[in-house]
């Protein structure tokens, strides 16, 4: 699997200084290998087996066995952060071009620990310590992007990337369509995210929703290990400009994952578990409330299909739809805030493409629209908790 | 400008007096080691050390401030001799001539057919400045880059793109240099390293920064023999902007190849400078952040060469970044919608003897480097292409409906997978530019 990733027109790390810019053509990204999920097997499964129609009684999605049993060799277990730090590593090593621009990831390895030991073994140059100045250092990889590297840019917590957010929708997202595909912008913006434990209302922010409307930047949310390095590598290899969300508490997540190379698609989402009653979309954290609430469903009868749409722009319609036309009933998940969320705009899209197929409203369920206070018991009911869920899913399927 | 330490408010027809007295002022030549040749004298005579407790490292040398006098230029003039201590050549002296009625030209024109309808929205004009642009960037090869901010018609001819598609791209067409997609304030250039046109002001100074770095990344990185410099024009608003402090602070820093180049025409629309700015002497801001702060006459095309040859000779040899501080003047308003009813005409018609052009023309004929027929010539040849390029652009075609969505993504996967199960770029009617997306 590694040799074929390599062989079709992937770069080698030899690759010469110029640019292969020209006016981009459908034909061309057809040379593009990616992996495409299987919708209907469980996550990540490379040579998932699945048969129609069987309903798995299980609650909890078989990611473990899955992406395991799909690779010849055992696989190699670690952290989330470690496995964002792998596929970075990866990157940087097959293209000498891909550099990291943040505040402390280079002596400091990272506020999160994703880019720990990188500067020692690429140098200071290739893993920068910027000062702390978000929306500069944003502009210079947008300018870096344009003469040819692929930065990284790391916010220290996606929060902070407010103060880039200038650069972020004029420069990242605009530059490619003002100079007329002349300049291609292939930058990766990531960064912890959503609320944690007590963080504070600035710490606990969701930008997903305040970054989707701006045209030109794909938003992309990983959720367990397997699909954060399969992320960051395809966000890395993206020529589009590609915001990477990382959640803060999923870091510590241990999961076993192949040892070949492998790249997930960006514009699709996750079946984690197949089912029949009813549609549940969620995505990073959110995902895991989910699947608590599906263990308490399956006990009470219940058989819900859980997806995480993982692409938060664009969506993925086609995996949504199929799911949508066969359980006929949708409860959306999601940690942003409830007005202009990704919820709302998932809504709408499905509202207007699968209306005819709809039995029942579709139901969003957001966090509040509050600052995320300090203290523990208003932060848990800022968030959708998996009794909410429980509750919601029950109504739905009177 | 009376150059005294303490803060003064200074009074706009002061300044202007002041700076007429200062192009005439003898002071002694103090040589450090990158010299500003033509740079404006400082009256105080102040020197800026930089603070030794920054320079822990070292690095640079303690003395990043220079005066060298004007004075040399005038003595070159009356000491008549041999062509060779002139500033300039003769085939250089018709390229900056040729390159500042080529600016002018243009803008003129730009002017007429705007009233004219035949371009829209906000057209900022450049006339006036013309010795800036022309000054710096006929000092550069094609692979460094220019970056620019709204007024960037001029930068982006001097850079060296077709007169033809910048008029076309001003006109909207797909023939223009952005496809028609960018307009006034987003001149691009692949082939020309012009990145950009900004038409928030400070935006553009990051990735000015960022081209510098890939620059130094080349060198380090991959090893690859690499001395390109990026130069990064702004104006006097700008100066005030959190986004230039950030970069002067990045770029000296890092020790990047990159030249500030303050464009100070006094007015950020209808703001003067004096009354945006707690100290309004911008070249002292260099300093601060450790790299040299040059001021320097942006009227004459002469002084400005003479300085950005040093800073860019600095860049190059990887020295580090310059901040230059230009003062200059549009004759127009901000842009082709501003009635310029603020600017004293006193003011106004002090620069108008000061038009850069006119002075160097002065210059050429003085030192008998051409003939009136060649300069006449130039003019005929400029306004004949500025005539072809308004050809061009009137007989090209307007983007057709196909053009809409081409390119939001480079990648145009980026559109996603429609309920079909197919990605929408597929869709036929994405390439007509009628799909929903």
């Amino acid at each position: 699997m590694a040799a074929m990733l390599q062989a079709i027109g992937v770069a080698s790390p030899s690759v010469a200084f110029s640019d292969h810019y020209n006016k981009s053509s459908v034909s061309s990204i057809r040379s593009f290998p990616v992996i495409r999920s299987d919708a209907r097997s469980s996550s990540g499964s490379i040579h998932g087996s699945f048969k129609p129609g069987k309903i798995i009684t299980k609650a909890t999605a078989t990611q473990t066995e899955s992406s395991a049993s799909a690779a010849s060799k055992p696989g190699h277990e670690l952290l989330m952060f470690e496995a964002l730090r792998e596929g970075l590593e990866e990157e940087m090593d097959r293209d000498p071009r891909v550099c990291v621009f943040g505040e402390d990831v280079g002596h400091y390895g990272g506020s999160y620990k994703v880019t720990k030991g990188l500067a020692q073994k690429y140098g200071d140059l290739r893993v920068l310590d910027t000062p702390i100045a978000e929306n500069s250092f944003t502009g210079m990889a947008v300018g870096a992007a344009m003469t040819g590297l692929r930065p990284v840019v790391e916010g220290m917590n996606m929060g902070f990337l407010l103060l880039a957010f200038n650069q972020i929708s004029d420069n990242c997202g605009m530059l490619h369509y003002t100079s007329g595909g002349q300049f291609t912008i292939p930058t990766v913006i990531r960064g912890p995210g959503g609320v944690g434990r007590q963080l504070g209302a600035e710490h606990s922010q969701r930008l997903e929703s305040y970054f989707q409307s701006i045209p030109g930047i794909q938003l992309v949310a990983c959720s367990t290990v397997y699909n954060a390095k399969g992320l960051m590598k395809a966000a890395i290899r993206s020529e589009n400009p590609v915001v990477l969300f990382e959640h803060v508490l999923l870091y510590n997540l241990k999961e076993r994952i192949p040892d070949e190379e492998y790249v997930l698609s960006l514009e699709e989402a996750e079946m984690v578990r197949p089912g029949e009653h009813i549609t549940l979309l969620t995505y990073s954290r959110m995902r895991y409330h989910v699947m608590q609430a599906a263990k308490t469903l399956v006990n009470k009868g219940y058989d819900p299909e859980v997806i995480d749409i993982r692409s938060l722009k664009p969506f993925d319609l086609y995996t949504i739809g199929n799911s949508v036309k066969k359980t006929h009933r949708v409860l959306i998940v999601e940690e942003c805030m409830r007005t202009g969320g990704i919820g709302a705009s998932l809504t709408a899209a499905i509202n207007e493409n699968f209306h005819d197929y709809l039995d029942a409203p579709i139901v969003c369920l957001s966090s509040q629209d509050v600052p995320t206070p300090y203290a523990g018991t208003l932060e848990e009911w800022t968030v959708v908790q998996p009794s909410q869920i429980v509750a919601a899913v029950e109504q739905l399927c009177k | 400008m009376a150059c005294s330490a303490t803060a003064q408010i200074i009074q706009p027809l002061s300044i202007n007096s002041a700076r007429s007295v200062d192009n005439s002022g003898a002071c002694t030549k103090i040589l450090s080691p990158s010299s500003f040749l033509g740079s404006t004298p400082r009256i105080n005579k102040k020197l800026f050390a930089v603070n030794k407790s920054i320079s822990s490292l070292a690095r640079r040398p303690t003395i990043v401030f220079a005066v060298s006098s004007d004075v040399v230029k005038e003595k070159k003039l009356k000491s008549n001799s041999s062509l060779s201590n002139l500033l300039i050549t003769k085939e250089e002296g018709l390229e900056l001539y040729e390159d500042m009625y080529l600016g002018r030209a243009f803008e003129d024109m730009c002017a007429q057919m705007y009233y004219r309808g035949k371009m829209f929205g906000f057209v900022h004009l450049y006339n006036g400045q013309e010795a800036v642009s022309t000054g710096f960037i006929k000092l550069l090869k094609k692979e460094d880059c220019v970056v620019s901010t709204y007024r960037d018609h001029v930068h982006s001819l001097s850079k060296g793109v077709p007169a033809r598609e910048v008029m076309s791209e001003l006109f909207g067409k797909t023939t223009g240099c952005c496809r028609g997609q960018g307009g006034s304030m987003h001149m691009f250039s692949k082939e020309h390293n012009v990145l950009g046109g900004f038409a928030f002001i400070g935006e553009g100074i990051p990735v000015a920064t960022g081209a510098a770095f890939t620059s130094k990344y080349k060198r380090e990185v991959f090893k690859e023999d690499c001395d390109e410099v990026t130069l990064a024009f702004f104006g006097d608003g700008t100066c005030n902007n959190g986004q230039f402090f950030e970069c002067l602070n990045m770029a000296a820093l890092w020790k990047l190849p990159i030249v500030f180049v303050v464009e100070n025409n006094l007015w950020a629309i209808g703001m003067s400078h004096v009354r945006a700015t707690s100290d309004p002497q911008i070249w002292k801001k260099g300093p601060a952040f450790g790299m040299p702060g040059v001021h320097v006459d942006g009227m004459d095309v002469l002084k400005v060469r003479e300085v950005a040859k040093e800073a860019i000779g600095r860049a190059r040899r990887g020295e580090g970044p310059t901040l230059v501080e230009c003062e200059t003047y549009r004759f127009r308003g901000h842009s082709l919608a501003d009635p310029d009813e603020l600017r004293d005409p006193a003011e106004k018609a002090h620069y108008a003897t000061r038009d850069p052009i006119t002075a160097l023309k002065k210059y050429i004929a003085e030192n008998k480097l051409a003939s009136e027929a060649e300069l006449k010539a130039i003019d005929k040849k400029i306004d004949e292409l500025v005539e072809d390029a308004v050809e061009f652009a009137d007989r090209s075609p307007v983007p057709a409906r196909n053009q809409l969505l081409e390119n939001v993504f480079a990648d145009p996967r980026g559109f996603g997978i429609g309920p079909d199960g197919k990605y929408r770029c597929e869709d036929p009617k994405f390439t007509e530019g009628t799909a929903q997306v």
